[in-house]
């Protein structure tokens, strides 16, 4: 078969999507942006379906630990049982509906509802006795008094998912070549990695999706963060300007990663004169261990190199000038709640655990350099939207001819739109 | 009542009044609602620092363990002046209007020759047909040098469960 048969074969065109490999053309509808149906849809065969991210190990240290969530719009209970097991519950009570936990954090051996009392050891059994011919003999047989399990709960790399739906794939086959990415990510450290004190809990008034977009999006790097360079350029004393060779990563089942070398420092494990003479000598530390553990090359993509990546749906981690762990979800089709995490290496000193949060404050959160300019953006386009009529696609073509894609080429964004329209549209 | 206490009470007598700190801080309020951001950074010490810890953390909360929104040292809270005033700094560009509402005001003490004042905080933002609303409490270190208020260290402790809707703090709060 010739190149562009084969490009005519893959071609497609949709009332969300145009993806024209001839041509070199693809277009994302703005309706898919606005349309309440199209929201409806999208928590039903993508929420419902997909893996979410629901934690990080180091969460839950010890025992019995809890957290409580909201993982794709249903409140959860991330747990270890007595055993130590990790668990995850519907945080919603089986009498009649109220959140069984309503802490954020805690340690417990059990739960305890405060409406009408209900409680349930930490493995979710139900543990309250009634008295005698107040509920049937069997009640309980079917388990219907137990605290609901999530339907999946999986790890990989000491990342937690959840899955709503019972007969979804495994984990590791979703995760597909993303696995490599959390693997990357585990290594930083030779007793891995951690959450860093705190979740960045905020909003943005924009469609979810552009998110995903933005969060790995190396074409608008200079023009939206001009002023973040600028500082830059005086924090580093020197041009801090964007690499010239870059990779994209198609991780498939939606998944995808930009990769390069960037002008800012890392704290495992790029010096920048900036951070002065002792640190660079840590710094030189962290690489000669890192390079004696995995071996040079994958020490050069954690130490050098940097990447954004999104694991479909709403998975964002971006190992820049800091690690962030980045979700978020839909409360209608024009506003959305982010969650955003550091990660660190487990055991690093506070010096350095200082120079990462700093880093990590720079640019990125609600009161970084860099992210409020994102806010601005996307909030600028969900508005734009409202003149779907006039203008009714976006466009994503951009390097879709190249033989080889750079990071600002956006062919991460189509690795996410083409799974998302085979899923909407019952592909998958 | 202690050495101690006796000592701050009677410095503060001799030297700053509550009236001279409130003035001060409602002064500061309104250089950031009227845009003057060369007088507000000419507030800060050299080798000052400015932290804006999560929405709900403790005052305790220290930005070398915990995730904060901001941690300036001196060179990052000129740059973020700096920055406030590019039209590249697209959150708050075009401009937004603010509305700073300080009150409750109270002198702590004094140690090593700072003020420690509190005070609470009303921050209106208003943009691109939005108005979004902070609330919280500010902590200072201030400091008399030549008969003028400096300040050497100031934490704003937003005493909100979380930063939505808000979403971001493209002001000084
Ligand atoms: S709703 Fe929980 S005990 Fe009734
Ligand atoms: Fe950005």
């Amino acid at each position: 078969m010739s190149v562009a048969e084969k490009a005519r074969q893959k071609s497609r065109a949709s009332p969300y999507i145009v993806d024209d490999r001839e041509r070199g053309l693809f277009r994302v509808a703005r309706t898919t942006f606005i349309d309440e149906e199209i929201l409806a849809q999208e928590r039903d065969k993508i929420f419902n379906r997909c893996w979410l991210y629901l934690g990080h190990k180091s969460e839950l240290p010890n025992p019995n630990d809890f957290l409580t969530r909201n993982v794709g719009g249903k409140e959860v209970i991330f747990n270890r049982d007595r055993k130590g097991v990790f668990r995850a519950f519907m945080n919603t009570c089986p009498h009649r509906g109220a959140m069984v936990e309503r802490q954020a954090r805690g340690n417990a051996l059990a739960f305890r509802c405060f409406y009408h009392g209900w409680a349930f050891n930490n493995n979710g059994n139900f543990a309250t006795r009634m008295q005698a011919g107040t509920y049937p003999e069997d009640f309980n047989s079917d388990g219907c008094a137990n605290l609901r399990s999530v339907p999946k709960l999986a790890e990989y790399a000491g990342f937690y998912f959840l899955n709503y739906d019972a007969g979804a794939v495994s984990l590791d086959s979703y995760l597909a070549d993303a696995r490599s990415i959390l693997d990357l990510l585990s290594q930083h450290g030779p007793e891995g990695v951690e959450v860093i004190g705190g979740e960045q809990k905020y909003s943005i008034r924009a469609n979810w999706k552009l998110l995903m977009e933005n969060s790995y999006d190396g074409y608008h790097a200079v023009d939206t963060h001009g002023t973040y360079f600028e500082y830059l350029a005086d924090a580093i004393g020197g041009p801090a300007e964007m690499p010239t060779e870059t990779f994209v990563w198609d991780l498939k089942n939606g998944h995808a990663a930009i990769e390069g070398n960037a002008p800012w420092g890392r704290p495992v494990a790029k010096w920048i004169p900036a951070w002065g003479e002792q640190a660079k000598t840590e710094v030189e530390d962290i690489k000669r261990e890192l390079v004696a553990r995995v071996g040079e090359e994958q020490a050069n993509r954690i130490a050098v190199l940097g990447r954004n990546t999104g694991i479909f749906p709403n998975l964002v981690l971006n190992d820049i000038m800091a690690v962030t762990v980045r979700t978020f979800y839909p409360l209608s089709p024009g506003n959305m709640n982010i969650s955003a995490w550091a990660l660190g290496v487990t055991g690093e000193s506070e010096a350095f655990r200082k120079r990462r949060l700093d880093n990590f404050l720079e640019f990125l959160g609600p009161g970084g350099f860099a992210t409020p300019d994102d806010v601005e953006a996307l909030e600028s386009a969900q508005r734009g939207y409202a003149a779907v009529d006039e203008v009714a696609w976006n466009d994503i073509s951009r390097g879709m001819l190249k033989s080889k894609f750079d990071a600002t080429d956006e062919e991460q964004m189509r690795c996410f739109w083409r799974e998302w329209a085979d899923r909407m549209e019952d592909q998958k | 009542m202690s050495s101690v206490t006796q000592d701050i009470i009677s410095s503060q007598v001799q030297s700053l009044s509550q009236a001279e700190i409130e003035a001060f801080l409602f002064e500061e309020a309104a250089m950031l609602d009227e845009w003057r951001l060369d007088d507000w950074f000419a507030l800060f010490l050299e080798g000052a620092i400015y932290e804006v810890p999560q929405a709900g953390a403790s005052d305790e909360a220290s930005s070398s363990r915990n995730l904060f929104y901001i941690s300036d040292n001196y060179f990052r809270l000129r740059h973020r002046v700096e920055r406030l005033k590019k039209p590249g700094n697209h959150s708050e560009w075009p401009r937004s209007v603010c509305s700073r509402l300080i009150g409750n005001v109270r002198v702590l003490g004094a140690e090593g020759g700072n003020y420690i004042a509190k005070s609470k905080f009303i921050t209106h933002r208003s943009k691109n047909d939005i108005t979004d609303m902070f609330c919280g409490h500010h902590m200072y270190k201030l400091k008399l040098i030549d008969g003028h208020i400096r300040i050497a260290e100031k934490r704003t402790q937003i005493d909100m469960n979380t930063l939505r809707p808000q979403g971001r703090i493209s002001i000084v709060v």
